[in-house]
């Protein structure tokens, strides 16, 4: 089917079937809603898990690990049913997917760049270490020494 | 040798053929878009960036719990997800009215575009009253030895770790008159302020509730900035997203598109408003939710 506006230009997905339609669209916002839920169940279990005495620090990266992951879920549907990248032509797609790749990298290096930012600092400027790290939990004691160790801090 | 090549490419790249079978708007729009993400992109790994460089960041849990005519009820997340249902669903509205435009159903597209306007409306007006609560909340602070009361600005966060009951007791002893009495208003709401400003620095401390003022120390101040400078940007392209409706709006009922044969322009626009629903997913995630 040729396109209304453009000769070049075929019509190569379907428009017309009404009901398959909406039966995708119901789906998909099915999808976004019960994922949007979880990930609030996550958060709150997070929060709960910060009230505690002793976070479990594994686990709280775990869940932060999973939201991720559940995001990523949401934007795929999102990008390829909402917008329909997914019924585009392959080359198209992979003008747009491929240099989004970059942010692999990106994410990492700028991450690691912060992290290794303030390993430094916690090393080499005591001020910074000392007026920024959190209390321990639990802490209705007396206020631990200057000079306690870095908590694992390398 | 090279006629083969000569041929294929002049089926495909020599005009009279689009190579990505899309018209020329609608490809601009998805390039626009990629740049768009990196921007966002750039703006939310920077944030990253500088988290991973403190010793301490706020529980977003615990600065984003109110919800409007909950008073200083604890609800973490439940204001941020109606937030981000509204966005969802304009999102729905949104694809119903790009398919109401391939029929040519003119009623339908008014119809969802309207509704399209109306979450992106509400969705400004949340986050309207979500930064307004921030900006004017009064938190009791632990400032230099004494108790100072900060709302979340680009200068002052009040959102570090919890400061102990006796230190916070000892700081009270050199805190102003004024600053206490506004503390001692929040911990006993019948008392006016000019009660409470005739009474002694000892009875006004008295008359804190330690307990329920939560005081912390400052927090990182880079917070503010990412917070409001992110979640701005992404609102003003929710802002110029409801404008560029209200302008496909306008457009459809003067029947330009019925007269240009297509409503190709209502699925750019939704590309548009798509792509801020999906940018709100990843703010949604690194500032509300990790």
């Amino acid at each position: 089917m040729q396109h209304p506006a453009f000769e070049e230009v075929t019509i190569h997905h379907e428009h017309a079937d009404d009901g398959t339609f909406y039966k995708k669209v119901k789906k998909t916002t099915l999808l976004l809603s019960v994922i949007t839920v979880i990930e609030l169940v996550i958060g709150l279990a997070i929060y709960n898990i910060h009230k505690g005495e002793n976070p479990n620090e594994f686990l709280i990266l775990a869940f932060k690990g999973m939201v991720c992951i559940l995001t990523l879920a949401k934007a795929y549907y999102i990008v390829s049913v909402f917008m329909h990248l997914g019924d585009e032509i392959r080359n198209m797609i992979m003008t747009i997917v491929i240099p989004l790749l970059l942010f692999i990298w990106f994410i990492a290096a700028f991450i690691w760049d912060g992290n290794s930012y303030k390993n430094l600092r916690n090393t080499y400027d005591k001020h910074f270490q000392e007026s920024t790290m959190p209390a321990k939990h639990g802490a209705h004691k007396e206020e631990a020494k200057p000079a306690a160790p870095a908590s694992g801090k390398e | 040798m090279a006629t083969t090549a000569t041929v294929h490419q002049t089926k495909w790249w020599s005009g009279g053929k689009s190579p990505f079978n899309l018209e020329y708007g609608k490809l601009m729009m998805w390039y626009f878009l990629m740049s768009d993400a990196f921007t966002f992109g750039a703006f939310l790994i920077s944030y990253g960036s500088i988290r991973f460089s403190q010793n301490f960041w706020p529980d977003p849990n615990v600065v984003f719990n109110a919800f409007p005519g909950a008073g200083h009820a604890n609800l973490p997340l439940a204001f941020v997800s109606v937030m981000t249902f509204i966005l969802i669903i304009s999102s729905v509205t949104m694809v119903l009215a790009v398919h109401a435009g391939h029929k040519g159903d003119k009623a339908g597209v008014v119809k969802w575009l309207f509704w399209t306007i109306v979450g992106g409306v509400a969705f400004l007006s949340c986050q309207a009253w979500e930064w307004h609560h921030l900006i004017t909340g009064e938190h009791a602070v632990l400032v230099d030895g004494k108790i100072d009361i900060i709302g979340q600005t680009m200068r002052g966060n009040p959102w570090g770790s919890l400061v102990s009951h006796d230190a916070a007791l000892a700081a009270l002893q050199n805190t102003p008159h004024e600053t206490l009495v506004n503390l001692a208003h929040q911990s006993n709401h019948g008392s006016s302020h000019e009660q409470l400003a005739a009474l002694t620095d000892k009875d006004l401390i008295s008359k804190i509730n330690l307990d329920e003022l939560h005081v912390r120390t400052k927090g990182p101040i880079a917070f503010g900035g990412y917070f409001y400078g992110i979640t701005g940007f992404h609102g003003f392209h929710v802002f110029s997203g409801v404008v560029i409706n209200i302008v496909m709006l306008m457009m459809t009922q003067k029947n330009v598109f019925q007269n240009r044969g297509h409503y190709l322009m209502i699925e750019k626009a939704g590309l548009y408003w798509h792509f801020v629903d999906l940018v709100w997913v990843f703010v949604f995630l690194c500032f509300y939710l990790i």
